[in-house]
């Protein structure tokens, strides 16, 4: 494998890790806060379809956006109010939330469009178009440093640079702010955050509106910069690979950032069968490779990676005690 | 009328939780810098009362005056507002956070937790050394012991200015050193002007540190008086309703033969770590030994070792058969066809199964008796006709045995357990903390029940983390550390102070009186 090649494969790891480190990202600060959230696959969704409609229909990639942001807080509000306000059961909540997100996407693109369930493609300002980073032409020719500016790091659509960005942001909001301290309490024991005097409702609902936030963003990164447009069932599970690479970081910005990266390594390397055929001389099965992060995600959840231990009071609703 | 103000006055606070009325128009006056005692049994309100006055629940009716001024407390905003502080029975401390983290949170001095943390840093040096509260800043939570968190929850109270401090049962799970600590600490506080409001069941503790204290029974108000003009009997008789005998009655031991013998037992626990370390002792027929220690010592695991819920090394002999500790025959099943009956420290998880009636608990453990029935069915009627039986010689209220398991208080749902394993007859009874949470007037009768056992000739092994229980019931003591039997004492010749220390794994007789083996009480 040459350096070009290898450059071509990390390219397309961060493109294709970008939607899991939003998605790792927004679950993080929902179940930071006690919030499981198995439906961040439904968020992503409703946010691929309303961001690839409303840009289509407006012309803007940006009304788009933050049609796809807003979709996506809607099912976090109503995921909120099922196992926040009402006590309910949270993973039920979420799997309702994606079974809902599935139909409803296909059901309302049939009736705007009529194409079938997805949208029509997206040309123009109707779609993210890379950024060249300054300097990255003028600086092509350095040898090796030159391409892994050019090729690698500069090229991306914002919504990379941004994904990128909230990694130190997380990080510095939980362990430096004072929001971030309460987000932690609140999802290791709510009870000492309650007698601190500190409403235990209103912080888990600014974690699940955070979570909507990115999961927002994830999805309209799906339809209108990695892909252009909304197609059927787009989101393809990647929601709950997500979540794998959630478990895998041990809840955790910094290792978030790692485990989707080597999540969508795995997904860049399955686009390339012939680089592996090239590099172990055995032709491996395309269908393999297509497996291959999903085989990962079930080797994590079964645990074979260490003893990950989630925010002690994960899942269950608040509920004062005598 | 005094000239000051009360630190709190309540005026005909009543609350009710559906059908139940937990507090009954109640009022109470507690002055400033005095430290006042709340007693009762459980369930008599006290609890309620004080979540009533920290904002966690609103009363139905009624006033709070904080220092003469009336204040609505709807939440523990609040309460702390106010300058009330609360230390809860179970912490609310969250585990893998620091100390200085725990103390700052709600109380953050801007968005940014740099220098809150630094502020909370000088804080708590200057009021370690004021009130005697050490503790390391940069601790987390789950690596300090029980004594140092309770004064973690002390310190938050005091860091956010509070002039009120509500203490809810704060000795239950300290040793005897570390409550001495605790009430030095209390000391401090109310010299510094502080009141202080302590909730409790022991009267000991209440006849040591209070300048007044009041009395609750069903949700009432029962009195108030100065502590120095009563004493323990009176104060019990206020809050059962009748006389009670503090003392438990009973006659010398008669100790027969050997019944259980153990050599060099140990438990290793899941995660690897040896938590009973090579423990023997003899427990002879008509004698109770009663085993003492802070809970967390392996008096669990030696329990779950003896009662067959655990594996293990060593040898078990009953009445001279050895017994088998790992394997088929080492399970409860087999080790109660030896004659052994176990009462389970953890009556709720390991005593009882709490949805199922009373009926049907009573013969858990026992139900292949052929007396239940014949095969895979079972003799209801007979069963259900024999627990209202056991229920009424076992004074458990009330004596309705398709009751389930959790309706019942805490000394009933005990009281089922014991009625369950003494009416066995069993060679040796294994018993762990009988009285947890149990009322003065159940304890009384739990405690005889125990003492009739012994009498009819059964050897007993009794665990507890009550000293007093220990010392009262025992006829020999051992005191476990650290997974090891740290000595054994004679329960007349020894005191709460001696055993303390042994508790905590001090040795002040440097020959042990190696009464080890039975041979040297005879």
């Amino acid at each position: 494998m040459d350096f070009a090649t290898l450059l071509q494969l990390l390219d397309a790891t961060i493109r294709l890790g970008t939607p899991l480190l939003l998605a790792c990202l927004a679950g993080l600060f929902s179940e930071r806060a006690g919030i499981f959230d198995i439906g961040l696959e439904g968020k992503m969704l409703i946010a691929a379809f309303f961001s690839a409609a409303i840009a289509y229909m407006s012309g803007s990639v940006w009304l788009g956006l933050l049609a796809g942001i807003l979709a996506s807080m809607a099912l976090s509000a109503l995921h909120g109010l099922a196992s926040i306000t009402f006590r309910g059961n949270q993973l039920i909540s979420g799997v309702a939330i994606n079974f809902l997100a599935a139909g409803l996407t296909v059901l309302v693109a049939q009736s705007w469009f009529s194409q079938g369930g997805r949208t029509p493609s997206l040309i123009g300002q109707a779609r993210f178009e890379p950024v060249t980073l300054p300097l990255a032409e003028a600086l092509r020719e350095v040898p090796v440093l030159g391409p892994i500016y050019y090729d690698l790091i500069s090229g991306h659509t914002i919504l990379v640079y941004f994904a990128f960005l909230c990694v130190p942001a997380t990080w510095w909001i939980l362990y430096r702010t004072r929001f971030g301290l309460r987000l932690r309490a609140v999802g290791e024991n709510p009870a000492a955050v309650d007698t601190a005097g500190v409403s235990v409702i209103a912080l888990r609902y600014s974690a699940v509106a955070i979570c909507g936030l990115l999961c927002g963003v994830a999805g309209a990164y799906l339809a209108t910069a990695l892909q252009a447009g909304f197609v059927k069932d787009m989101s393809a599970g990647r929601g709950y690979i997500a979540l794998a690479a959630l478990i895998f970081s041990k809840w955790r910005p910094w290792y978030a950032l790692f485990s989707t990266m080597l999540f969508g390594f795995l997904q860049a390397l399955a686009l390339r069968p012939d680089l592996i055929e090239k590099a172990t001389g055995v032709k491996v099965q395309v269908q393999l490779l297509d497996a291959l992060p999903y085989i990962l995600t079930v080797i994590i959840l079964a645990g074979f990676v260490g003893k990950a231990i989630p925010p002690r009071a994960g899942g269950e609703p608040y509920v004062k005690e005598r | 009328m005094t000239d000051t103000a009360p630190a709190i006055e309540l005026k005909g606070i009543s609350k009710a939780f559906g059908s139940v009325q937990a507090n009954k128009d109640i009022s109470i006056r507690v002055m400033p810098g005095t430290i006042h005692g709340i007693i009762g049994e459980n369930g008599a309100g006290k609890s309620t009362l004080m979540s009533i006055l920290y904002g966690f629940y609103k009363a139905d009716r009624g006033e709070i005056f904080i220092s003469g001024k009336k204040t609505e407390i709807p939440d523990s905003q609040a309460a702390i507002a106010a300058g009330i502080g609360m230390v809860f029975q179970h912490f609310k401390l969250v585990e893998n956070f620091s100390v200085l983290e725990n103390v700052i949170l709600g109380v953050e001095e801007g968005m940014l937790l740099r220098p809150s943390l630094a502020k909370a840093r000088k804080s708590l040096k200057s009021l370690a050394e004021e009130y005697e509260l050490n503790v390391d800043p940069d601790a987390l939570i789950k690596d300090l012991s029980v004594g140092h968190q309770q004064r973690v929850e002390i310190l938050k109270a005091l860091y956010r200015q509070a002039e009120i401090l509500i203490l809810d049962e704060p000795t239950g799970v300290l040793t005897p050193a570390e409550a001495d600590h605790l009430f030095r600490i209390l000391d401090n506080l109310r010299k510094e002007g502080k009141t202080i409001v302590l909730i409790t069941h022991k009267l000991r503790e209440v006849m040591e540190i209070t300048d007044t204290v009041s009395v609750m029974r069903r949700g009432e108000m029962t009195a108030t008086v100065k502590t120095a003009d009563t004493d323990p009997e009176h104060l019990a008789e206020m809050m059962v309703g009748r006389k009670v005998l503090l003392r438990v009655d009973k006659k010398p031991a008669t100790p027969g033969d050997v019944v259980l013998s153990v050599k060099e037992l140990r438990v290793v626990d899941d995660s690897g770590v040896e938590r009973v370390k090579g423990i023997s002792f003899d427990i002879r027929k008509g004698e109770i030994l009663g085993l003492a220690g802070v809970a967390g010592n392996g008096q669990s695991e030696l329990m779950h070792l003896l009662g067959g819920i655990a594996d293990g090394t060593g040898t078990i002999t009953v009445n001279g058969a050895a017994i088998d500790l790992t394997g088929k025959q080492s399970d409860g099943q087999s080790r109660r066809a030896r004659g052994i009956a176990h009462v389970p420290e953890d009556r709720q998880r390991e005593g009882l199964i709490m949805d199922f009636a009373a009926w049907e608990n009573l013969i858990f453990g026992y139900h292949r008796d052929p007396r239940w029935g014949a095969g895979p069915l079972m003799n209801n009627a007979a069963i259900i006709t024999e627990a209202e039986a056991k229920m009424q010689r076992f004074d458990v209220r009330p004596p309705n045995p398709k009751q389930s398991a959790k309706n019942f208080s805490g000394g009933n749902q005990q009281k089922l357990v014991l009625a369950r394993e003494i009416e066995q007859s069993p060679a040796l009874f294994l018993v762990g903390q009988p009285t947890r949470g149990v009322d003065i007037g159940a304890i009384e009768f739990i405690h005889q029940e125990i003492i009739r056992l012994r009498d009819q000739g059964a050897a007993v092994l009794l665990v507890s983390v009550e000293l007093e229980e220990i010392l009262s019931m025992s006829d020999r003591i051992a005191v476990m550390f650290d997974g090891r039997i740290m000595g054994f004492r004679d329960p007349v010749a020894t005191d709460e102070g001696e055993l303390g220390l042994l508790m905590a794994g001090i040795d002040s007789q440097s020959a042990d009186q190696s009464a080890g083996q039975a041979g040297a009480t005879a």
